[in-house]
């Protein structure tokens, strides 16, 4: 009886409930703050549109549709496309997604079920470590190492060797000049391999060892296990971390400027010069005078984020689909 | 009883091979980025010398540094670092206390992972929009040149349009990081601090932030690994400048930028310049992830 009239006592205490209401005020004023730095996360989202937008209008205006699907850059007449950018962008993107999906889902395969188990650890964490190597100083191993070795010992036995078969000789036609096309592919895919084997490594270690086991126990071979139990099983992690590679891959400046050889042409040839969206940007844009050079770089960089931001988006819906479905099982 | 054997030969055959490639691709995957960090010490160590820490980026022709490019990026690196990284530890901190499950922290989420691998050239382009491209007579750059004077950085190139687009960079990184860790805290930790009656806030700055210190930690670190070697956002905010400089209202020098100029000229010792820029660059990026991994905790 006594503690409770204590309690009431302290309870109706003037100075505790000046605490509280003080208490009340300051964490109002608290996630007020977070609410508004949270609020600047959407405004630069939303600024970033608007800038390109607002950036892109006079080009806009001035060549509408015809801007996607013409080839013409010509800072001369003020005449200006975007679909050689964004064919360079989307095939040295593709090129690179082909050659690195399959062995960066073979590096997962082999740090989770070949890899002797102390060695585990420190090559998954190298790989990781690889991934945070900025893209500059893949650009600059590709101009000066890369570029001059690949033309000299691949490029030109090959393009003697398929001088006769009729496809690959038109693809793959050409002088050698070590930079072009296929080289930024090549060295695009060796950038984003880490990012793809770091995340479906992730995914596989989601696969409940249950599963594994059943199937062991069905007396699997372990590749029959890899390609039908845990594959599918992780297929959606798998997508969603290829796509996020094939974000990078979209966007990537520095690896692809160096290398790609900035040619305003789409050649069939695939060992040609040729450009991304993000390289002519790069290469252009202090160097560009007149009223529609600067707006229609930004109108690519307008496409370029339109692109992304699809492929991303979709990457997060299957990675957060793929979450939930964790959160589920465990 | 037949055993099939030509069936059981042919699945382990096919066993043996599939792992055999994917043994392939690790190795072939190891042998590349072995490759390259090889090339990039064997060149990077040939052209170190003390002069990069002294003298400044020379014209063609003449000897040199890259001191003003180091300055320029440990500058920049800082503000947007110091700016970026309240707003970002503030902005996970709502998605992990306050909005946790509500609609509109789910949007911010999505919106921040977008941001986090969207093309950092995006970056660079929307703070030229914003700050350096040169609208006369607006009301920002007026606002700007009547508060600071001649030390305006609006309407031209800018350190601090540098920073401002590495900031863009910094914020969703600390987000997603600090979000992460904050969530890693047991909500025991925040229940006990509420039945002694402290306001949320409170709880929140004296025993969630101090529970995942580390992690937040962890996150700045990947932030500034991130960011240091970011050169497209910098090519048409900063520009770049061969003078030694710190006002952050001119133009301002910085390594990726200059390692980007220099490799793509034709003068040799521009090369080995930015080869050593290149390492340098590279055993910064490696430290810090390095450091960040080992304070990082351990996943529960």
């Amino acid at each position: 009886m006594a503690d409770t009239a204590l309690a009431e006592q302290m309870i109706s205490t003037p100075d505790r409930a000046i605490a509280v209401r003080k208490g009340g005020t300051r964490d109002a004023r608290f996630h007020l703050l977070t609410f508004a730095a949270a609020v600047v996360v959407l405004l630069i989202f939303i600024g970033v549109m608007f800038a390109l937008v607002v950036g892109a209008m006079p080009a806009i205006r001035a060549f509408g549709w015809s801007f996607l699907i013409s080839t013409a850059w010509n800072p001369v007449t003020e005449k200006y496309g975007a679909l050689p950018s964004i064919y360079g962008t989307l095939v040295t993107s593709f090129l690179a997604m082909l050659f690195a999906v399959p062995i960066g889902i073979g590096i997962a395969i082999f740090l989770t079920e070949i890899c002797p188990r102390p060695l585990r650890r420190p090559i998954g964490i190298a790989i990781e470590l690889l991934a945070g190597i900025p893209s500059i100083i893949y650009g600059i191993w590709g101009l000066f190492i890369f570029a001059p070795w690949f033309q000299e010992h691949l490029q030109t036995p090959f393009i003697d060797a398929v001088a006769n078969i009729p496809f690959l000789q038109t693809i793959f036609a050409g002088p050698p000049y070590g930079i072009g096309l296929f080289t930024s592919s090549l060295i695009l895919s060796i950038m984003i391999l880490p990012f793809i084997s770091s995340v479906t490594r992730d995914v596989f270690e989601t696969v409940p060892p249950m599963l594994k086991e059943a199937a062991y126990g069905l007396g699997c071979t372990t590749w029959e296990v890899m390609w039908r139990v845990v594959l599918p099983f992780a297929r959606t992690g798998v997508v969603g971390g290829a796509m996020l590679a094939l974000g990078r891959a979209l966007g990537e400046t520095m690896a692809v400027t160096f290398v790609i050889g900035n040619d305003h042409h789409i050649h069939q040839s695939l060992f040609a010069p040729a450009t991304t969206i993000s390289a002519t940007i790069a290469n252009e844009f202090t160097e560009a005078v007149g009223d529609l050079y600067v707006p229609s770089l930004i109108e690519l960089g307008l496409i370029l984020f339109f692109i992304t931001f699809i492929v991303l988006a979709s990457a997060q819906i299957m990675l957060r689909a793929l979450e939930r479905r964790a959160g589920g099982v465990s | 009883m037949t055993v099939n054997t030509a069936l059981y030969v042919r699945r382990k055959f096919r066993s043996t091979l599939f792992l055999g490639l994917a043994v392939g691709a690790a190795v072939f995957g190891i042998i590349w980025l072995g490759f390259i960090l090889g090339a990039l010490f064997y060149n990077g160590f040939t052209a170190l010398d003390p002069k990069l820490f002294t003298q400044m980026t020379p014209p063609p022709g003449d000897d040199g540094g890259l001191a003003n490019a180091i300055a320029g990026s440990l500058i920049m690196s800082s503000v947007a670092v110091l700016v970026g990284t309240p707003i970002g530890l503030l902005a996970g901190t709502y998605l992990a206390e306050y909005g946790r499950y509500g609609r509109f922290a789910f949007y911010i989420r999505f919106i921040n992972d977008i941001l986090l691998s969207a093309p950092s050239i995006i970056t660079g382009l929307f703070i030229y929009e914003l700050v350096v491209v040169n609208v006369p007579d607006s009301y920002f750059e007026r606002a700007c040149s009547g508060l600071l004077g001649s030390n305006c950085f609006m309407g031209h190139f800018s350190a601090v349009a540098g920073s401002l687009s590495l900031m863009v960079i910094v914020i969703p990184v600390v987000v997603r990081t600090s979000e992460n860790m904050l969530l890693l805290v047991p909500n025991g930790l925040r229940e006990a601090a509420a039945a002694l009656g402290a306001p949320r806030s409170n709880v929140i700055r004296a025993v969630t932030w101090r529970a995942a210190r580390a992690g937040i930690v962890t996150g700045i670190l990947l932030a500034i690994a991130r960011i240091s070697g970011e050169t497209a956002p910098l090519l048409f905010t900063a520009l770049g400048n061969p003078f030694w400089s710190t006002d952050l209202s001119q133009p301002m020098a910085s390594l990726p930028t200059v390692i980007f100029q220099f490799a793509m000229s034709p003068y040799e010792y521009w090369h080995r310049l930015a080869w050593a820029g290149a390492l340098l660059i590279t055993a910064a990026v490696l430290t810090l992830s390095i450091v960040a991994r080992l304070l990082q905790p351990k996943r529960s």
